[in-house]
C-alpha cells in the first residue's frame, strides 16, 4: 500500500523524529505495560512462581501426609481445596506440584531453545545442503504428534522427571528450530547483514551481533509459548503415569487419582485441572501480549488502535 | 463544463494528526488532474478520503467531494460521509481505481476474465456471456497481446506492465466519469511507464474520462496532467496549469521539487582524468541462479558475458530495467554472489575467489534502502564503527570514537548522531550514514546500488551532491548502479546499458547520451519523461 | 478452468518424493526405537514372563539376533508390504492389531474435525472482519481458553457434568457405527467434543490469522475499488484465497488427533489407537510402539500429501507455473 511511505518525514536538516514503526525498547514495555490481559497474565505468573518456589514453607500440610480418617472432605477452612483419597490435602499437593511442573517446564524448555535455537540459525544462515538436511530431520521430527514422540522416548528410558524433562525438551526442539531458521532467514537478506558481509564480518560475528539480538522477538513469544505447552504435555504424561511418579505429586497424576472420584469428589479434579488451566492460559496470554509488540506487523495495529 | 469531482476543504486526521489540511480542487471532464508530492505528503489519502475508499483505522474526514455523473450536471452525490452502501454504487461504476502495485493488486486465484466482468455484474447486471464479451473488448482496448487466450489466464502468468493493463481494463470496465491513478506507474520500468502513460491518455480521450493522476514524479505528471496540484506534508501549496506552474513556479517549495528532479542534460560528475591507471577489471563475468518455484527448478542466467574497466578516480553507472542483472555484477563484485565463470580484478588481484579481507577494505558497498541497511538494534555510531571493528582498525589505538565522528562530519551529520538509533533518523541521514559506513575502511572502490532510489527527489539531490563532492576530495571510484538514465549521466563518466544478463552499450558516458549506437539505449532515453511538459509542446 | 497437467503432475511428484524422504526418515528413527533401549528390549518386554524358551521364540521371531544392517533391510522391506511383526506380548500380527483400532479413532478424528470446523471458520472469520472490536477480543480470549484448558480434564469435566451430574451421555466406551449407528453417536459426543472444542480453539486462532492477512491484501482493496457488495468480497476475495492457509492448519489438526488424541482415549476408555500406544508403552511392547508410531506418522504424511494435492487445485500458481 503506498501510503506506508506517507510516513513523517523531516528535513535533512531538522533534527529528529521518531518513526512509528520502530519503538525503543522502552516503548515495548510502555505497550505491554498497556494491555490488561498480558498485565494480568503476567501478575498470574509472578503468583505461581512465588507460590511454587515458597511451597515447602506455604503450604499447610505435608504432601505425603495421609489421613485416611478425613479422607475426601470437601473443601473447608481446613482445607481449602478438600481432601483426597487417602486424606492428603490437595492444596498442599497443588502448590507443590506446581513446583515440579514448572521445573520440567522450564528445563526442557530451556534445553529445546538452545539446541533447537542453535540448529535453527545455523540451517538458516549457512543454507544449503546442510539447511536441507537438517530441516529433512526437523519435518521428520514434526511427523510425530508432541505426547506420541513423548510417549516412544519415555518407552525407551525410565520413567521419570528426568526422562520427562528430555522428552518434553526433545519434542519441543524442532518448533524452535523452525522458528528460529525462519527469522534467520529474513534477517539474513536484510541489507544491514549483506553489508555486514561484504566488510568481510566472520560468520560467527554477524551471527551474534546483528542476527541473534534480531530474531529475539519471535523466540520470546515462542519460548512463552512453549512453556504454556511443556505445561500442558507434563501433565498428560503424569496424568498417564510416565511422567512424575507418586508419590510425588504433580497436577497430571493428582488428576489421573481423581478420576476414580469423579462423583464423590469433584474438587480432587477441579482444582488440580484449574491450576494446569490458568498457568497455562498466562503463559499463553502474555505470548499473545508479546507477540502484538514484538512483531511488527500486529505493533502498527496496536498503535493505530491507541492513537483514536 | 462542469466538474466530474468537486473537493472543498477535505481535511483527514488520525488521531490528533491532521494528514490532510483543507484541500479544494475539481476535476473537469476529459482532463487529468495531477497530484504530486513526496512521501509523507497525503496525496494517497486525499485522493482516497474524496472519493470513499479510505479504510484507514481512525481516519476522520471532512470538508466535501462531490461527484457529478451524467451530462449537463446531471446526478450529484456527495461522497464525503455518505453511507457504504451508496459508496459501493459509485465505486467501479462511476469511479474506476488503479493502485501502485500490480503485483499484488490482482487477485492471483481468479481468472482475468471473472475480475473484469465482476464490477460489469454488480453495476450493469449483464449475464456472464455478455460480461465475458465486454471483458475481451477491454483487453484488446488496453493492448494485451492475444486477448482472446488472455482472458483465462491469471495474473501470475502476465509481466507486470501487463497487469497493470488488466488494471486499467477492470477499473474503465463500467466506462467511470472519473479514473484515479495512484501512482500507476512507479513500480514499472521506464519504457513500459512511457507506454502505460500513452494508454491512459489515449482511453481517456476516447472515453472522456475525468483521471486524477498521483505521483512523486515530476516528469511523469508534467506527461499527463492538464493542472497540477502540489502537496506538502498535508496542505496544498500550489495549483495551476501544468505549463505555468513548470514553467514559472511560484512557490519555493515546488521551484525546489522542480529544480531537485533527475533530468538528463543538467549536470556532469565531476571532469576527472581519462587516463589513469585501470582499477577494476572485469571480464566475461557469468551468472546463473537456480530459482526454486512450485513446480521445480528453473536455471536463470543473471549475467551473461559482461566485461569492463574502471579507471581510478572515474565512475563507471550501471544502467538497465529490472532484470537486467545490473545489481547481480555489484553482489559479485561485493562477493555476495559468486559467479559461474569470469574474472574480476581490483588493481591486478583477484576478487572473485577467496578475496582476503585485506581486498574486501578496499571495496564498500551502499544499498538501496535506507531503511533496512542498518541494523535497527545498533546506535548509529556502532554501526559506522562495525568495519573498523572487524578490521581491527584503527592500529594507531586512537579510539574509534574519533574516527566515527570524523566520518559523519564528512558526510555533513553532527558527531551527535552516533548516539543515535537508526529509526530515530530521517531516509536522508540514515543513507548519509550508510555512506559514512561505506567509507570507514578507506575503500578505493565504492559500489553503490540504487543508492538513492528509495529517497525523495529533494533529498536524493543532495545525497547525489555529497557523493560527488566525497568523489572529488577522497579520489573514489564508484560503480554507480541505477534504473535513472537521468541520475546515472549526472554521476557517470562512463557508462555500460544493460538488458537481460547482457552488456548492450559501454561508452563515455558524452557519447552514450549524444549519441547512442542501440536501439535498446535510444529505447530507453526516449522513454525519459521529457523536461517540458506534454501541454507546452502541443500548444507549440 | 484449464487444467495443465505437466506441471500439475511435476509439483504433486516433487510432493510425492519429498513425502518418501520423510517416510524414510521416519521409518529409520522407528526402527532405531527399539536398538537404543538400554537393556535387552525383549527381556524387558516379558518382564515376568520372563522364560527361556518364550524369550528364544521371540528373539527369532523379532529378528533382533541378527546383525543390524540386515535387520534394517528386513524391517523396511517388512514395513513396506504392511508386515509390521508381531506383539511382544500377544504375539499376534502388530498390523491386524492396529487395523482392529483404527475405526474407533478415526470416528473420534472424524467427529472432532466436524466440530473444530464448525467452531473455527466462523469464529475466525468473524474474528477477523470485526478486527478490534469487542466481538474481536471475546472470540480470541475464548479461543485462548480453549488452546490452554488440559483436554483429558475437559473430557472429565464433561463427564463429571452430562455423565455423572445429569446422566445424559454414557462417559466410556465405543461402539461401532456398522453395529448400532444410534448408540455410535450417543457415545462419541463427549469425546468428540472434547477434542473438537480444544482443534477448534488452535483453529480459530489460525483463521482468524489466515483471514487477517488477506484482508490486508492489496487485491482486496482493488476488489472493493469495484464496489463488490461486501458479500462478495468477503467470499470470493478474502475466504477464498484464506482457503489455502486453513486448509492447511485443518489437516494438521486432523492428522495430529489421529494420532494424538492419547489421553482423551485413555479417559473415555475409547479403543483406539492412542490407548494402543499408551498400553504398549506402559507393558513395553516394542514391536507395537514402533507399528502404532509409524502407522501414525505415515498417516500424517498421507494427510499433508492430500492437503498439497487440494492446493493444487485451490491455486493456478502450482497448476499453471
Amino acid at each position: 500500500m503506498s501510503e506506508a511511505r506517507d510516513e513523517p518525514v523531516v528535513d535533512e536538516a531538522s533534527a529528529v523524529v521518531a518513526s512509528p514503526s520502530e519503538p525503543t525498547r522502552l516503548t515495548a514495555v510502555r505497550l505491554l505495560a498497556s494491555n490488561p490481559l498480558t498485565v494480568t497474565s503476567a501478575v498470574v505468573l509472578l503468583v505461581v512462581v512465588l507460590l511454587a518456589l515458597a511451597a515447602p514453607w506455604v503450604a499447610p500440610y505435608g504432601i505425603n501426609d495421609v489421613d485416611v480418617a478425613n479422607a475426601l472432605q470437601l473443601p473447608s477452612a481446613a482445607h481449602w481445596f478438600g481432601t483426597d483419597d487417602l486424606g492428603r490435602d490437595v492444596f498442599s499437593r497443588v502448590i507443590v506440584a506446581a513446583r515440579v511442573s514448572l521445573q520440567v517446564a522450564v528445563v526442557s524448555v530451556t534445553f529445546a531453545f538452545v539446541l533447537g535455537v542453535l540448529v535453527g540459525v545455523v540451517s538458516g544462515y549457512v543454507g544449503g545442503l546442510l539447511d536441507t538436511v537438517l530441516m529433512r530431520l526437523v519435518d521428520v521430527m514434526f511427523a510425530f504428534p508432541v505426547l506420541l514422540l513423548a510417549l516412544a522416548i519415555v518407552a525407551i528410558l525410565q520413567p521419570g522427571m528426568a526422562t520427562t524433562m528430555l522428552a518434553i525438551g526433545i519434542v519441543y526442539t524442532p518448533i524452535f528450530a523452525r522458528v528460529a531458521r525462519a527469522s534467520t532467514l529474513s534477517v539474513r537478506h536484510e541489507p544491514y547483514v549483506q553489508v555486514s558481509r561484504t566488510m568481510g564480518t566472520p560468520a560467527a560475528t554477524i551471527l551474534r551481533t546483528h542476527v541473534l539480538p534480531n530474531i529475539s522477538g519471535p523466540l520470546i513469544v515462542q519460548t512463552s509459548l512453549s512453556l504454556a505447552f511443556a505445561i500442558l504435555s507434563e501433565a498428560a504424561l503424569s496424568f498417564l503415569g510416565l511422567g512424575i511418579q507418586p508419590p510425588a505429586p504433580s497436577w497430571g497424576g493428582m488428576l489421573f487419582s481423581a478420576q476414580g472420584f469423579l462423583g464423590q469428589a469433584w474438587w480432587m479434579s477441579v482444582f488440580p485441572g484449574a491450576a494446569i488451566f490458568v498457568t497455562v492460559l498466562a503463559f499463553n496470554l502474555l505470548g499473545d501480549g508479546l507477540r502484538d509488540v514484538l512483531d511488527p506487523k500486529q505493533r502498527t495495529l496496536i498503535e493505530s488502535r491507541r492513537a483514536r | 463544463m462542469s466538474a466530474v469531482l468537486r473537493v472543498a476543504d477535505l481535511r483527514v486526521s488520525i488521531g490528533r494528526r491532521e494528514i490532510v489540511q483543507g484541500l479544494s480542487f475539481a476535476v473537469e471532464p476529459e482532463t487529468t488532474l495531477g497530484i504530486v508530492g513526496e512521501s509523507g505528503s497525503g496525496k494517497s489519502m486525499t485522493v482516497l478520503a474524496a472519493t470513499g475508499l479510505l479504510d484507514a483505522p481512525g481516519a476522520r474526514v471532512s470538508g466535501s467531494s462531490v461527484l457529478t455523473t451524467g451530462s449537463d450536471g446531471g446526478r450529484s452525490l456527495e461522497l464525503v460521509g455518505a453511507r457504504s452502501s451508496a459508496l459501493r454504487r459509485v465505486h467501479g461504476d462511476k469511479v474506476g481505481f488503479v493502485f501502485q502495485d500490480p503485483t499484488t493488486s490482482l487477485n492471483p486465484l481468479l481468472t482475468l476474465e471473472r475480475q473484469i466482468t465482476e464490477s460489469l455484474e454488480a453495476h450493469r447486471s449483464l449475464t456472464r456471456r455478455a460480461a465475458a464479451g465486454r471483458a475481451l473488448e477491454l483487453l484488446e482496448a488496453v493492448g494485451l497481446p492475444e486477448p482472446e487466450q488472455r482472458l483465462q489466464a491469471y495474473p501470475h502468468q502476465l509481466s507486470g506492465g501487463q497487469r497493470q493493463r488488466v488494471m486499467i481494463a477492470i477499473a474503465l470496465a463500467c466506462d467511470p466519469v472519473l479514473l484515479v491513478a495512484d501512482e500507476p506507474t512507479t513500480a514499472l520500468d521506464v519504457t513500459t511507464q512511457a507506454q502505460i502513460i500513452e494508454l491512459v491518455r489515449t482511453l481517456q480521450r476516447e472515453r472522456g474520462t475525468a483521471v486524477v493522476w498521483i505521483s512523486h514524479d515530476l516528469g511523469v505528471i508534467g506527461q499527463v496532467a492538464d493542472d497540477v496540484l502540489v502537496l506538502q506534508q498535508g496542505a496544498p501549496v500550489e495549483h495551476r496549469g501544468v505549463v505555468e506552474l513548470m514553467d514559472e513556479p511560484r512557490h519555493p517549495y515546488t521551484r525546489e521539487l522542480l529544480a531537485a528532479r533527475p533530468r538528463l542534460g543538467m549536470s556532469g560528475p565531476p571532469p576527472v582524468d581519462a587516463e589513469g591507471d585501470v582499477l577494476l577489471s572485469v571480464r566475461d563475468l557469468d551468472v546463473r541462479f537456480t530459482v526454486a518455484s512450485a513446480a521445480g527448478r528453473r536455471t536463470v542466467h543473471a549475467v551473461d558475458g559482461v566485461s569492463f574497466d574502471v579507471r581510478r578516480g572515474r565512475t563507471l553507472g550501471i544502467v538497465g530495467e529490472s532484470g537486467s542483472g545490473k545489481s547481480t555484477i555489484a553482489n559479485v563484485l561485493t562477493g555476495l554472489v559468486r559467479p559461474a565463470g569470469g574474472s574480476a580484478e581490483l588493481a591486478g588481484e583477484d576478487v572473485l575467489n577467496r578475496a582476503s579481507n585485506d581486498l574486501r577494505r578496499r571495496i564498500a558497498m551502499v544499498f538501496q534502502d535506507p531503511f533496512s541497511s542498518l541494523d535497527p538494534r545498533m546506535r548509529v555510531g556502532d554501526s559506522i564503527a562495525e568495519p573498523l571493528r572487524v578490521h581491527q582498525l584503527p592500529s594507531d589505538r586512537r579510539p574509534r570514537g574519533e574516527r566515527v565522528a570524523e566520518l559523519l562530519e564528512l558526510v555533513d551529520l553532527p558527531a551527535a548522531f552516533a548516539q543515535r538509533y537508526p529509526h530515530e533518523l530521517s531516509g536522508g541521514q540514515r543513507q548519509r550514514v550508510s555512506i559514512a559506513r561505506a567509507l570507514a575502511l578507506e575503500p578505493e572502490l565504492v559500489v553503490l546500488d540504487e543508492s538513492t532510489a528509495s529517497l525523495d527527489v529533494s533529498i536524493q539531490a543532495r545525497v547525489l551532491d555529497l557523493l560527488r563532492r566525497l568523489q572529488a576530495e577522497l579520489s573514489l571510484t564508484f560503480v554507480f548502479i541505477a534504473h535513472d538514465l537521468a541520475i546515472v549521466q549526472q554521476m557517470s563518466h562512463d557508462v555500460l546499458v544493460m538488458q537481460r544478463g547482457r552488456t548492450v552499450e559501454h561508452a563515455p558516458a558524452v557519447e552514450i547520451f549524444a549519441n547512442p549506437q542501440q536501439e535498446y539505449t535510444r529505447r530507453l532515453l526516449a522513454a525519459i519523461p521529457p523536461d517540458r511538459p506534454r501541454a507546452a509542446l502541443q500548444d507549440s | 478452468m484449464s487444467l495443465a497437467p505437466r506441471q500439475l503432475l511435476v509439483f504433486l511428484g516433487r510432493r510425492l518424493l519429498y513425502s518418501a524422504v520423510v517416510l524414510l526418515g521416519v521409518l529409520v528413527l522407528v526402527f532405531a526405537l527399539v536398538q537404543v533401549v538400554p537393556g535387552d528390549p525383549i527381556r524387558l518386554a516379558l518382564g515376568t514372563r520372563y522364560t527361556e524358551e518364550a524369550y528364544q521364540a521371540l528373539l527369532t521371531a523379532s529378528g533382533l539376533d541378527r546383525p543390524l544392517l540386515e535387520q534394517f533391510v528386513s524391517y523396511l522391506g517388512h514395513a513396506l508390504t504392511g508386515d509390521l511383526g508381531v506383539s511382544f506380548r500377544s504375539g499376534e500380527p502388530v498390523s491386524v492389531l492396529l487395523m482392529r483400532r483404527l475405526p474407533a479413532t478415526l470416528s473420534l478424528a472424524v467427529v472432532g474435525l466436524v466440530i473444530a470446523s464448525v467452531i473455527s471458520i466462523p469464529a475466525g472469520v468473524w474474528s477477523a472482519l470485526h478486527e478490534g472490536r469487542a466481538s474481536d477480543a471475546i472470540i480470541r480470549v475464548t479461543s485462548q481458553f480453549g488452546v490452554s484448558v488440559p483436554d483429558f480434564w475437559m473430557g472429565m469435566l464433561l463427564i463429571l457434568l452430562f455423565s455423572t451430574t445429569f446422566g445424559l451421555l454414557p462417559s466410556s466406551g465405543y461402539v461401532a457405527f456398522s453395529d448400532d449407528p444410534g448408540e455410535w453417536a450417543r457415545r462419541v459426543v463427549l469425546p468428540g467434543l472434547t477434542v473438537g472444542l480444544v482443534a477448534g480453539a488452535i483453529m480459530t486462532r489460525y483463521v482468524r490469522g489466515a483471514v487477517l492477512e488477506v484482508a490486508s491484501m492489496s487485491y482486496v482493496r482493488t476488489a472493493r475499488s469495484k464496489g463488490l457488495p461486501n458479500g462478495v468480497v468477503v467470499r470470493r476475495h478474502i475466504m477464498r484465497n484464506a482457503l489455502v492457509p486453513v486448509l492447511t492448519i485443518a489437516g494438521i489438526q486432523f492428522a495430529s488427533i489421529l494420532g494424538g488424541v492419547i489421553v482423551v482415549e485413555v479417559v473415555f476408555a475409547w479403543p483406539g489407537l492412542g490407548r494402543l500406544v499408551y498400553e504398549s508403552v506402559a507393558a513395553r511392547d516394542y514391536s507395537m510402539i514402533q507399528g502404532s508410531v509409524l502407522l501414525i506418522a505415515a498417516m500424517f504424511l498421507l494427510v499433508n500429501l492430500l492437503v498439497d494435492v487440494l492446493y493444487a487445485v485451490v491455486d493456478p500458481r502450482i497448476r499453471l507455473s
